[in-house]
């Protein structure tokens, strides 16, 4: 076997291609997400043992969960404002922390883009959906079977 | 005759050692089955494993047993090092699956009974056996500036700073640039884009110093999409450190330092 006695030139900053990082990045952003990850964590601990106590302690606890129940509590501004916030918060803190474990795990960036477009649709279909819901919630549609509608329907 | 030749010798120890007790006595020797992990590019894309069988003694390290193999054995067995004894930093391999220097780990203190696998530390191309291209890894600690940065006037005579301004950064001049800790980072593993625990100890080292005037560069480069905000706090590069630096601790406190430059 031919034996090449050609020898490289030592090295001169050479780096394999794949360790080179595409520029700098600008602004704040993976600050503001690293903060807003522990923020949010510490409002939803309040928001969430808040809402389950409510649910399934307060009165008769998880056997006076029904339609109506739901129903009451959505006609209260504050509740409104409560399920609000620890809906968008709650998305906002998993599509984050989904999104650096797609950052962290996926290793072409064809995958990377695909998963966090995927993520991203699905996140925004939820909250919009979700935020429709609180505000527009009707307890007593029109032209609903009776006996499905909470009894305060009837009046 | 003069007075010193009256005088008794002076022994070697002033301690009276039992018989068969130091000064000599036999070293327990045991055997080992060491599992080498062996690249060679010229000869085979793949990579794979070779077992050696020696008897070593309960004072040898894993570079002893290494040394044994490539002086007794097989002198193609490929390894850095240069000082081996722990200050050099260039024999950090990953020994039973963890990240250590193989000049500072004792056989004795591994399972013996079962093979010592020594393999390349992780993320970087691996060039030979347990040779890697730390190219990548001193680049990001280019990037961070590691040197004095310091403005207004040059002082006359040496700049002086109090002990307590120097223990602020003391834990983080102990790195040795070993890359036990980049090289142990899972998120260094997936892409090679984050700036790994090594470059933020040594920007850490600068940042905190008292007499250097660059710290908010450093913490502006820091606050890169691939700085400190990616590290996951899994302690894998304290756990690796073979210093013994506090490495999550100082990513913790230049994030902090980000933190409190921004808001």
């Amino acid at each position: 076997m031919a034996v090449s006695t050609e020898i490289q030139a030592p090295r001169s900053g050479r780096i394999a291609p794949e360790y080179t990082r595409h520029g700098r990045s600008k602004g704040n952003f993976e600050m503001g997400a690293w903060l807003f990850m522990r923020l949010s964590g510490v409002v939803l601990v309040v928001l969430i043992f808040g809402h389950l106590f409510v649910n399934l302690m307060v009165g008769e606890g998880v056997h006076a969960i029904d339609f109506g129940f739901v129903a009451g509590k959505w006609a209260d501004p504050f509740w409104q404002v409560w399920d609000l916030s620890m809906l968008w918060l709650a998305m906002l803190h998993g599509t984050n922390g989904v999104r650096t474990i797609i950052n962290d795990y996926a290793e072409k960036d064809g995958t990377r883009i695909t998963l966090k477009t995927i993520l991203y649709v699905a996140s925004a279909v939820i909250v919009v959906l979700g935020t429709l819901v609180i505000f527009t919630f009707d307890p007593c549609p029109a032209g609903a079977a009776a006996e499905l509608l909470p009894s305060f329907c009837q009046a | 005759m003069t007075a010193q030749n009256t005088e008794p010798v002076e022994p070697a120890s002033k301690v009276d050692l039992a018989p068969g007790v130091g000064g000599g006595g036999e070293i327990p020797s045991f055997d080992i089955t060491l599992k080498v992990r062996r690249y060679n590019p010229e000869v085979s894309e793949e990579a794979r494993w070779d077992e050696f069988k020696l008897t070593m003694y309960g004072t040898d390290r894993v570079l002893d047993a290494l040394h044994k193999v490539k002086w007794e054995h097989d002198g193609s067995v490929s390894f850095r090092r240069s000082c081996a004894h722990g200050v050099c930093g260039s024999d950090a391999m990953r020994i039973n699956g963890r990240n250590r220097l193989a000049c500072k780990t004792l056989l004795k203190d591994l399972d013996t009974s079962k093979p010592i696998t020594v393999e390349p530390i992780k993320g970087l191309p691996v060039e030979k056996d347990l040779i890697v291209d730390m190219e990548p890894f001193f680049q990001s600690y280019r990037e961070i500036m590691p040197f004095l940065i310091s403005s207004g006037h040059e002082p006359t005579r040496e700049r002086l700073q109090s002990p307590e301004d120097r223990e602020r950064f003391d834990d983080t001049t102990k790195c040795i640039l070993c890359a036990a800790c980049t090289s142990s980072c899972p998120v260094f593993w997936t892409d090679g884009q984050y700036f790994g625990p090594a470059a933020i100890v040594n920007a850490h080292r600068f940042i905190f110093d008292s007499r250097d005037d660059a710290g908010d560069m450093r913490l502006e480069i820091l606050n890169d999409r691939e700085g400190v905000w990616r590290c996951r706090t899994t302690f894998n590069c304290s756990e690796a450190c073979p210093r013994g630096i506090q490495v999550t601790k100082a990513i913790a406190e230049v994030k902090q330092a980000v933190l409190n430059r921004r808001i």
